[in-house]
């Protein structure tokens, strides 16, 4: 039964891990653009959501929506301003560049709030659990795994039914005859970005509430998208999902035979993966 | 005024001149063929025309204002519109969706046109929206006359647009393009790679898409076709315009001539 309820928890942990991806995969997947910056975004928006909790006292849950907007905006803004300029053929630029953003976050995190670690308190929440026979599960991590699956479906029902999204594809397709359709691929882009900045704003709520976070750690959280995505397949969400729960199984797996080897797990399973399926679980195509 | 117009176009790959002072105009009603050999600048002068390559503003005139340094997505939203080389078709949308996109950002100046004239003013750039007027984007063509137009394509709605034979992909091209109701229709080498009964198929449609009141400039490798559909002729050879007038009026051989240079 320990088994059981470990593989439950792993499979739960993933739905954190396909948030981290899902923001990832989008950008990659609309403009061919690898944001190695990520994770700090990630941890820029935790720390957004914090200060929003601390001065004003509100909910987390409503800081983040709160927040969402205001990283929505920060998003567009950067694809606007910078990253719009870094695209081409050569593939280079965009990784110096979000390289160089990752670097620039951390420090100015650091300068801000320094390397002390800190949490978003959920109160009670925070230890409330459902049980079901002998199996309990915490309430946050359901609520991760259900955001997952909410936002994947989102961005679906986003792609594949609204004229942005159709937008979104064909710029991804073709960027010239796009243009011809009365489409700015640029403003595409920027939009694109903002989105996956709310969706940022989703991981950052649930890594800020689950664990400790300091201004370090988004390289970490990075790993973890990028071997979701890949794992899953470039392109297709829910194989990005499956991806994180790869990751989370395997961690949980791995702690419970030795607490060491938890992170030491997730990265013994991708390389699995790639070796068996190198193109990933569902290559593009199978969404 | 004419529709459509240049005024010593001029275009360049990087360091590589690829048209020399080409005058063009398009009235109207008109239906008008671009001829030439292979590398002649046929496909560089649409490309030109419909802002995928930016020239200098005075060297292209739509309605009498300079629309030459203007992008793409705006020149489309004053009624050009373009069937490309190739086809080009969306391989993530079906033949519908492919369709749908031509007619959707059409007409007038949206939310992001906006929002970059004021980015522009806050940042002293000039305009890059000057404006889209000019054109309502209503008419015609809807997704049902457009499957009115070519019937094979109601049929095939819900495949991938790359998953139709070259014919097919043809008509998608065109009716993508006419979703936006444009007042001026650019068809690059629609016939290129297709069999003589499909070119006849979607010739065919060409008065139909006149009636409903756009002037068409066409790129043509088969002078006979060009011939028969337009009511003048440019060739075009080297970058350059090396004869141009009414289809009825110019010689096989004087077209021969222009074609090939004048050793041939
Ligand atoms: N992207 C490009 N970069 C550099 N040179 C180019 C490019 N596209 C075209 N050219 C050059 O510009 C000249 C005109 O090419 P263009 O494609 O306009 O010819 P075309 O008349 O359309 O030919 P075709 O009948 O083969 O389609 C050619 O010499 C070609 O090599
Ligand atoms: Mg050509």
């Amino acid at each position: 039964m320990i088994w059981v309820d470990t593989i439950i928890q792993g499979i739960l942990l993933g739905g954190l891990y396909a948030l981290f991806a899902a923001g990832l995969s989008l950008v990659f997947g609309i403009m061919r653009l690898v944001n190695l910056a990520h994770g700090d975004l990630i941890i820029l928006a935790s720390y957004l959501i914090l200060i929003l909790v601390t001065a004003t006292g509100m909910n987390p849950f409503v800081a983040a929506i709160v927040a969402a907007p205001v990283l929505f905006a920060l998003g567009w803004l950067l694809q606007r301003f910078v990253l719009n300029r870094t695209l081409g053929d050569d593939i280079l630029p965009p990784l110096l560049v979000t390289f160089g953003l990752s670097i620039v976050l951390q420090n100015a995190l650091l300068e801000g709030f320094s390397a002390d670690s800190q949490r978003i308190s959920l109160g009670a929440l925070e230890t409330a659990s459902v049980s079901v026979g002998s199996l309990s599960f915490g309430v946050i991590p359901l609520l991760t795994f259900a955001s997952a699956i909410g936002v994947i479906l989102g961005l679906n029902q986003l792609f594949y039914r609204t004229g942005i999204g159709r937008a979104f594809r064909a710029t991804s397709d073709d960027a010239t005859t796009a243009s011809l359709m009365g489409i700015r691929p640029n403003r595409v882009f920027a939009t694109a970005t903002g989105i996956a900045m709310i969706v940022v704003t989703i991981s950052a709520l649930y890594l800020g509430t689950r664990a400790n976070f300091d201004p370090s750690i988004g390289p970490a959280r990075l790993i973890y998208a990028f071997e979701a995505v890949i794992i899953g397949g470039l392109g297709s969400l829910w194989g990005t999902l499956a991806g994180g729960v790869i990751i989370g199984v395997a961690q949980t797996l791995g702690a419970a035979i030795n607490p060491e080897w938890q992170i030491l797990a997730g990265h013994v399973a991708f390389l699995v993966v790639l070796l068996v399926r190198p193109r990933g679980l569902f290559p593009r195509g199978n969404d | 005024m004419a529709l459509l117009e240049t005024q010593a176009l001029t275009a360049n790959y990087g360091d590589f001149q690829a048209l020399f002072g080409v005058d063009i105009t398009l009235e109207r009603g008109e239906t008008v063929a671009i001829i030439g050999a292979n590398g002649a600048g046929k496909t560089t002068l649409m490309r030109s025309l419909s802002g995928v390559l930016q020239n200098a503003p005075e060297q292209i005139q739509h309605k009498g204002t300079p629309v030459g340094a203007l992008p793409a997505d705006t020149i489309m939203k004053r009624g050009i519109a373009m069937v490309p080389e190739g086809r080009r078709l969306f391989r993530s949308l079906s033949v519908e969706e492919n369709l749908v996109i031509g007619g959707q950002h059409k007409g007038g100046a949206d939310f992001g046109d906006r929002l970059d004239s004021l980015i522009a003013r806050i940042t002293g750039a000039p305009d890059p929206a000057l404006l889209a007027g000019g054109h309502d984007g209503q008419g015609y063509w809807t997704l049902d006359t457009i499957y009115e137009l070519f019937p094979i394509l109601r049929e095939r709605r819900h495949t991938p647009g790359t998953a139709l034979s070259g014919g097919q992909q043809q008509m998608v091209a065109i009716g993508r393009a006419l979703m936006s109701n444009p007042d001026v229709l650019l068809c690059d080498e629609i016939s290129l790679g297709l069999a003589p009964v499909v070119i006849k198929d979607i010739y065919a449609a060409l008065p139909k898409i006149k009636e409903t009141g756009a002037s068409v400039i066409v790129v043509e490798q088969d002078i006979g076709q060009a011939m028969r559909v337009a009511d003048r002729v440019y060739c075009m050879m080297e970058g350059r315009v090396t004869l141009s007038g009414r289809s009825s009026e110019i010689s096989r051989e004087a077209i021969h001539e222009a074609y090939f240079g004048a050793t041939a």
